[in-house]
Parts: structure tokens; C-alpha cells; sequence
């Protein structure tokens, strides 16, 4: 990454760009593979189950070849994002994994919450009003629209059982 | 005759208090949805169909594609007044938009948007109206191989049309064919690809796939580009409204052109986004005064928004008539009508009549209402956007998860987004399309189906599929459209050769 200017680094385009093309041809291998032991060939009811996602497969890891061909011959000393952009990606997405991961067990109000009062104060650094009003009232307001008006339920933890709700 | 008896039935329809308030409803809510970042057409709508589980159909169709209408409206408004693109098909328009804006005529551009992007729409639904009937009682007679041709046409139109490699748009294609695939096998009731992992049972729901690559990976992709957020000033007055509709009749020529190519556009399924920019290009080329484009030229606001909105509408003609959608959106649409027990295709026509024409008169209403509600709140959907994305994005990321919840109930579904949120980001930082994935989600076990149907009745032999002249002519056009970045170079190599 010599070429470039700004004194930000990264990874580069083309890592990420070979990377992608072998994650998706390794999917297409896990569909053969999972094919064929669907059964690929013609049985007493015309063409078996894993006649049709085979080929899938085999275009999947086709396709990829030939995307991973090209991306190892162009380079254009592009980076993929800056290290300091990934950071704030990742600072979302860890952030939401554990979000959704709490889900099951906490239900969707208290998490989202947290979440939402999480995201405000540490990524936006809001004034703890803002942030409080913010996160306690989105989820009252989802269970207003939700739960009441459309009767759609949504997953629920100890404290809303606790509330009787 | 008696398809006009029928439209004025579903104006009928459409004109009851109940529609009307979900019409406006649905314009509102699109066009906060199109002037948000990570919230667009498709994503929107997603979210919102768990919603109208318990609505008639009719009412269900109604509010979501009013969603879309006003989605289609809301992205306009912030590339003008902040040059940022609310939704990809809106790109174009802050070429010249967002000059005009800076140049003290932000409602001028505003005007020309909306009213541009009115008359597209009302082309394309006029052209519903008069071609769906007849594309629907001509696919009535269609066996399974011309099912299967259709869907090859409108796979192979992606390959050839979309700016994306073309072995990238495979690949995705193809994913989304895989992904399609896993779960129960509909015609032998077989497992597969579920490699024993009981969620897997019933596949993976195209809305959860939309609601992730559409919704969190966009978010992803903001967040990348820091918080910072830059807000404008917006006012739009009759007085201007008045004027700028003078003005506008003059480029009565670059509208007809954006019109068709938007239909064009959005019938093969290449979608609003391809079709803005090829009107762009085009009325740039033609215009008198093209070398102007791009320094706040009212025509370079014209044309892409005519065609997005005329491709945005006329995506649903094949969607209505084959059950072949021409968007992502139109893809959950269509999803919509399979959750509400309608099976999309022809047989609508013949089947549900209220509902089709119900949605087609919809069309009409839901687009002239969209029109009044964004001419006259326009300072309101601004304010929306000044609202800072440290806010927003934590709220739209909680009701990305309460969507894709709110499908099967499932918290798995919730996990399952966020990793199809990820794969979004870095399928589209590298360039892979988004577009075909989801339609072959949607469309793959129909395709597969019609496949082994056919096969079934050749007994195996893909001569079925060249067996008479319908069927060998779609497969044909599928073809060209698949080898058409080919053909071209070929075309200008020959060129380069003779000359």
C-alpha cells in the first residue's frame, strides 16, 4: 500500500476480494456435497432431490473460480475500508450480535433497551436524558404498536413476565 | 371492455375510507422510509409485512405498495437537499439536483422531482392497465418449460443487464438458488442441505435475507463512513410549485424517453437503479443543453426520476401477470401474496379479480396521493433527516430485529439476519450484487419446480425446452441476455477491426 496518500492503512481490496470468492466457493462445495447425499440421480419419481441445488453447487464453484482468476490478476492498490472504518463497523456489529444473542433469554424490550441506551451514550455520546428518554420510550412505543394495536407478539423476558404483561 | 368495468370496480375498492387511510398511511411511512439511510424500499416493506398478517389482502397490498410509492418519492428529497441518495435509484438524481439546491432552487428541483417521478409512474400504471390482462390470459396457456423459460428470461436479463461482473452476478444468482434449495424438497418431500440442524427444516425466509443485506448491511456501510451528517434548509411554496409545473411541459420529449426507458427497465427485471442512469446518460446526450448536465440542469433532474418511478411501478406488471418479480421490492410483494394464500401468476387475474384491480387502482390513487403529501410536507421529512444517526441507527437496527422476528415468530431468524447483514456488507464492498440474490431466494423453489416438471414430462431430455416455438423464443432471448456483455464486445471488437 505504498502508493497511497493518506497515512491510514487497511486490508487491501484484492485480499478481500480473493477472500469473498473462496468463502463463496466453499458454499458452493458444501452444496454438492450436502446434493449428493440428498441423491442426485433420477429415482422412481423423476429427478431426486439434489438433482437441481447440484448444479446450483457446481455453478456456485465455477463462478467463484473464475471471480478469484480476476481478482488475483487486477490490483489496483485499492484498500478494502480503513482499519479505523472497520473498527466502527465492528463497533455495530459486535454490539448487535450480542443483542440478538441476548434476545432469547431477556426478551426484545429490555434488550433493545439496553442496546439502543448503549449505541446513544458510547457511539453518539448523548446527554443520559436524551439517551434514557430515547431507550425506555421506543420500546414502549413498540409495544403499544405492536403487542396492542397489530396483536403481533414479540419475545419476552423474566422482568415482562414479572410486570404481568 | 370488461377490463374497464373492472378498474372502476377496484377504484371502488380502493376508495373505501379504510383503504385510503392505509393509502396515506403507507405514503408517510414510505417516504420517512426512503429519506432514512439503511431503511429502503424493499427492507421497509419486509418489516412491515408481519403487520398486515391480519389485514385483508386487498388492505395489505394497498398499504405496503403505497410504502414503496412513497419510498420511490422519499428518495429524491434528500439527494437534492443533501446530496446524499436515500435509496440507490436516486443517485442520479443528485447530479443535477443537489446544484440546483445549492443554487438557491431547491424547490424548483423538489418540484420537478416529484412531478417527474408522478408522470413515470402514472405511465407505467397506465401500461399495466392496458398490457398486464392480456400478458396474464396469454401466460394462462403456459406448461411448465415456459415457466421455467420466464424465469431463465428474467435470470439472464440480470447477468447481462447489471453493471456488476457478470461471473459476480452468477455467484449470487446462485447463492440465492442454494439458499433457496435447503429444507424440505417440495415435490419428493426429502430433507436437504439441512445437515441436520432442525432450524434449517423449512429453508431460509427471503424476508430475514432482505431485512439483513438490505437493512443492517446498509448500515454497516453508513456507519463505515463515520456519524457526521450534514443538514439543509428546504421550502417549497405554491408560487414555485406553479412555475416550475410551467416550465416543465417544455421537456415533454425527455419525459416520453425517460417513460419507456423506465418501463423497459423495470419489466426485465434490471430495476430503477439501472434505468435512472441510462435515462440520465441519455437526456445528457440528446439534450440541447447537455455540457449543462450536472451543473443544476432541470432535465438532469427529470429524466432519472421519471424512469426510476416508471421502472419502480412497471416492475410490478410481470409480478402481477407471470408471478415473476421485476424488484427486490416487488419480490416481497410478491412473498406478501404467498403469506396471504395467493398464488401469484396469471390465475390472479381470473381468481381474485377485486384484488388485482383493487391493487391497480391503488396504483393510480396511491401515486397522486404520494404526490400531494410530499409537495406539502417536505420541510417535515427534512426535519426527519436532521434527526442525527446516532440515534436513528440504533432504532432502525432494533426494528430490523423486531421484523425479522416477527416472521415465524423465531429468535433464530433474528441471528440469521444479522450474519445475512454481514454477508451484505462485504457482498456489496466487493461488488457483488444484492438484487439476484434475493430473487432467486424468492423465486428458486418455483423455478426448480417447473425445471423438474418439465424434465419430469421429457423424461429427462432439455430438448423439452426448445420443443415449440414460445418456448424456444424465451429461451432464446434468455440466452442473449446472458451472453449480451459478450455479444457486445464482440460487437465493437468487429468494429474496431473494419474501421
Amino acid at each position: 500500500m505504498t502508493e497511497r496518500s493518506g497515512s491510514e492503512s487497511g486490508p487491501a481490496h484484492k485480499t478481500m476480494e480473493i477472500g469473498m470468492a473462496l468463502l463463496i466457493g466453499a458454499f458452493g462445495l458444501v452444496v454438492i456435497f450436502g446434493s449428493l447425499k440428498a441423491g442426485i440421480n433420477w429415482g422412481a419419481e423423476g429427478p431426486r432431490a439434489g438433482f437441481f441445488p447440484f448444479y446450483v453447487g457446481a455453478a456456485i464453484v465455477g463462478a467463484s473460480a473464475i471471480n478469484l482468476w480476476h481478482a488475483r490478476r487486477d490490483d489496483d492498490g485499492r484498500l478494502f475500508a480503513e482499519w479505523g472504518q472497520l473498527r466502527q463497523v465492528m463497533s455495530v456489529v459486535v454490539p448487535t450480535a450480542i443483542y440478538v444473542g441476548s434476545m432469547p433469554f431477556i426478551g426484545l424490550y429490555i434488550a433493545s433497551m439496553v442496546f439502543i441506551a448503549w449505541f446513544m451514550r458510547w457511539l453518539g455520546g448523548y446527554r443520559w436524558l436524551t439517551v434514557i428518554a430515547v431507550a425506555v420510550g421506543m420500546p414502549v412505543v413498540t409495544y403499544l404498536v405492536f403487542e396492542r394495536w397489530f396483536l403481533v407478539p414479540l419475545p419476552k423476558g423474566p422482568f415482562e413476565e414479572w410486570l404481568g404483561l | 371492455m370488461e377490463e374497464l368495468a373492472n378498474l372502476f370496480h377496484g377504484f371502488a375498492v380502493a376508495l373505501q375510507p379504510y383503504n385510503i387511510m392505509l393509502m396515506i398511511i403507507g405514503i408517510t411511512l414510505g417516504v420517512i422510509i426512503g429519506v432514512l439511510p439503511g431503511l429502503g424500499g424493499a427492507n421497509g416493506v419486509a418489516i412491515l409485512l408481519p403487520l398486515t398478517f391480519s389485514m385483508p389482502p386487498t388492505s395489505a397490498i394497498i398499504m405496503l405498495s403505497c410504502i414503496y410509492w412513497g419510498a420511490l418519492f422519499g428518495g429524491a428529497i434528500t439527494s437534492i437537499l443533501f446530496n446524499i441518495p436515500g435509496e440507490p435509484w436516486s443517485v442520479a438524481t443528485t447530479f443535477d439536483g443537489y446544484p440546483m439546491a445549492q443554487q438557491g432552487k431547491p424547490g424548483e428541483a423538489l418540484t420537478a422531482a416529484f412531478t417527474s417521478s408522478f408522470v413515470g409512474a402514472l405511465f407505467a400504471v397506465i401500461m399495466i392497465t392496458l398490457v398486464a390482462p392480456l400478458v396474464a390470459g396469454f401466460a394462462l396457456r403456459f406448461g411448465p418449460a415456459e415457466k421455467f423459460a420466464v424465469y431463465f428470461l428474467a435470470f439472464c436479463s440480470f447477468v447481462g443487464l447489471s453493471k456488476e461482473p457478470p461471473f459476480k452476478t452468477i455467484a449470487a444468482m446462485m447463492m440465492g438458488f442454494a439458499l433457496a434449495a435447503v429444507g424440505l424438497d417440495s415435490i419428493t418431500g426429502q430433507l436437504r442441505l439441512t445437515f441436520g440442524v432442525t432450524e434449517l427444516l423449512n429453508g431460509f425466509d427471503f424476508l430475514i435475507a432482505v431485512i439483513g443485506l438490505f437493512g443492517i448491511g446498509e448500515i454497516l456501510l453508513t456507519m463505515e463512513e463515520g456519524l457526521a451528517f450534514r443538514g439543509g434548509n428546504a421550502s417549497i411554496n405554491l408560487r414555485v410549485v406553479l412555475q416550475t409545473w410551467r416550465e416543465l411541459p417544455t421537456y415533454w420529449m425527455t419525459s416520453l424517453r425517460s417513460c419507456l426507458i423506465g418501463c423497459w427497465m423495470g419489466v426485465t427485471p434490471a430495476g430503477a437503479t439501472p434505468a435512472s442512469f441510462m435515462s440520465y446518460g441519455i437526456a445528457k446526450r440528446l439534450a440541447r443543453r447537455g455540457n449543462n448536465f450536472g451543473k443544476g440542469e432541470i432535465e438532469g433532474v427529470i429524466a432519472p426520476e421519471t424512469a426510476a418511478h416508471a421502472a419502480g411501478t412497471s416492475a410490478l406488471l410481470p409480478m402481477l401477470s407471470l408471478g415473476v418479480p421485476g424488484s427486490p421490492t416487488a419480490a416481497v410483494l410478491l412473498g406478501g401474496l404467498l403469506i396471504w394464500g395467493l398464488q401469484p401468476g396469471p390465475m390472479l387475474f381470473v381468481e381474485q379479480k377485486e384484488f388485482v384491480w383493487g391493487l391497480i387502482a391503488s396504483m393510480y390513487l396511491g401515486n397522486l396521493a404520494g404526490l400531494i403529501v410530499v409537495l406539502t410536507c417536505v420541510p417535515l421529512f427534512a426535519a426527519i433527516l436532521r434527526v442525527p444517526f446516532g440515534i436513528i441507527a440504533p432504532l432502525i437496527l432494533v426494528l430490523c430485529a423486531i421484523g425479522a422476528y416477527s416472521v415465524h415468530n423465531s429468535t433464530f431468524d433474528v441471528m440469521l439476519m444479522l450474519v445475512f447483514g454481514v454477508l451484505g456488507y462485504l457482498l456489496k464492498k466487493c461488488n457483488y450484487p444484492l438484487a439476484p440474490l434475493v430473487l432467486a431466494i424468492v423465486l428458486g423453489d418455483k423455478a426448480e419446480e417447473a425445471f423438474r416438471q418439465s424434465l419430469l414430462g421429457s423424461q429427462g431430455s432439455l430438448g423439452v425446452f426448445f420443443s415449440n416455438g414460445l418456448v424456444s423464443t424465451i429461451m432464446a432471448l434468455g440466452l442473449v441476455a446472458l451472453f449480451w456483455s459478450a455479444i457486445q464486445e464482440g460487437y465493437s471488437r468487429l468494429r474496431m477491426s473494419m474501421a
